[in-house]
């Protein structure tokens, strides 16, 4: 029988590449996220007025929601592409196993939105004169929260496959599974920022990681089976 | 186990309308059975419950003697599915189109022999173009490519001539002979003849 290269690696490293080589396709569409993260926490100085003291204190928290927002920006298409063109029953057939590849899929997300986001996130704490500590915390942060966005958002993309309304219905699912992300990502910056260490929520951050890392492929898996049927 | 598809007392229905009941036939290898019917009478959802990417309601199917379990990868291996959508991306060229196809399949191909089945398929001009610029017709070809190089020996294919221009259903009808002349076996819906000798394409017709 015609097994070939079938594993979990193999579905993996198929859809990463295939996503990342479809995202460079579009550089735009990675760069609107950006864009749309740092408008987004440059707005709250100009609303409301530039006082150094009240900028450090919202900085983090303000980031935070502004990457929280990114993320959700380009999950609707994250399986819904696919779901339309038909690659994705393609994907479903495949010996691959599907939590190989939607794992696959969801990692060339947090590429695309997740990671640019870390890595811009230290020159907008800057805007809101964080300091250089705190601003490595939020970075830090950032990098083990923004994967949890993406797999949890993943999920939730994938539930919704298929239903009417599903850009609408998605943000009301996955918004609310992105608080204790919001929550302890952002007080880890806040501690530090106050002189407690961020030690409690970054472990409960890299919990929620591993978790979602471990969990949310078979979420997705089942949630796709019932979206093709 | 030779290749051997059974298909025992199948239902289904969508809502209240019932698509077919108690369905049962057979297809050895090296015969193609031909799906026909009219619009409605539930060739795709026989096609896509064989492939198992949905479910009957009742009745089994089975494959070389076992019953299919669309969890098995080797299940999955063994069937190549070619559906209403041509799961073509479009951003991507023909040749890339047809690389990642395989690969999802498990049968990477070296380039020469990509470019070899696109010139074969009659797209050997337009492998580098971006799949947006290809016709529907065009598009469909690739598809032809990617199961020339599939390794699957049973082919679920859902109206596999559409868009197709004569040539091309010509060469759909060819690489469809010689994948039954090597044991094949294939499940095809169509409206159109498959021409293939009596003895090698049954029919099958739902009302």
């Amino acid at each position: 029988m015609a097994q070939g290269s079938a594993s979990f690696t193999a579905g993996f490293s198929w859809a990463l590449a295939r996503d990342l080589t479809l995202a460079w396709r579009h550089p735009d569409e990675a760069m609107l996220t950006l864009a749309f993260f740092a408008l987004v926490a440059s707005l709250f100085p100009l609303a409301i007025g530039a006082e150094p003291q009240l900028l450090a204190r919202i900085g983090s928290g303000v980031v935070w929601v502004a990457a929280l927002l990114a993320a959700f920006l380009a999950l609707p298409g994250l399986f819904a592409a696919d779901h339309a063109d038909g690659s994705l029953e393609q994907m479903a057939l495949s010996p691959h196993p599907m939590v190989g590849w939607s794992s696959g899929k969801m990692a060339a997300h947090w590429i695309v939105s997740g990671l640019p986001v870390t890595a811009l996130s230290p020159l907008i704490g800057l805007q809101y004169g964080l300091t250089p500590d705190t601003l490595a915390v939020l970075a830090f942060a950032l990098a083990l929260g923004t994967p949890v966005l993406s797999l949890l958002g993943g999920a939730c993309a994938a539930l919704v496959l298929g239903a009417r309304g599903g850009g609408m219905l998605l943000a009301l699912l996955a918004l609310p599974l992105f608080v204790p992300v919001l929550v302890f990502g952002a007080g880890a910056a806040e501690a530090q920022a106050s002189g407690v260490t961020p030690a409690a929520h970054l472990s409960l951050l890299g919990a929620a990681l591993l978790a979602s890392i471990v969990l949310v492929p078979w979420a997705v898996g089942a949630a796709l089976r019932i979206a093709l049927d | 186990m030779s290749a051997r598809l059974e298909v025992r007392d199948l239902s289904s229905r969508r809502g209240d309308a019932r698509l077919f009941t108690n369905l049962a036939f057979e297809v050895a290898a090296g015969t193609a059975l031909s799906v026909c019917g009219p619009n409605g009478s539930g060739k795709t959802t026989l096609l896509r419950c064989v492939a198992g990417l949905a479910h009957a309601d009742a009745g089994e199917i089975r494959w070389r003697g076992h019953r299919v379990d669309p969890r098995d990868a080797s299940w999955r291996a063994d069937v190549a599915w070619s559906g209403h959508l041509a799961a073509i991306k479009d951003d991507l060229s023909a040749e890339e189109n047809l690389a990642f196809a395989l690969r999802l399949r498990g049968a990477a191909a070296a380039r020469p022999q990509l470019q070899e089945a696109l010139e074969r398929a009659g797209l050997g001009a337009r492998m580098r173009l971006a799949a947006r610029r290809l016709s529907a017709g065009q598009r469909r070809r690739i598809g032809l490519a990617r199961l020339a190089l599939d390794p699957a020996t049973l082919w679920v294919l859902d109206e596999p001539l559409t868009a197709l221009d004569d040539e091309g259903q010509e060469l759909m009808k060819s690489l469809l002979s010689r994948h039954l002349d090597e044991g094949g076996v294939a499940i095809v819906a169509t409206h159109q003849p498959l021409g293939l000798d009596a003895a090698r394409s049954p029919e099958l017709r739902l009302a």
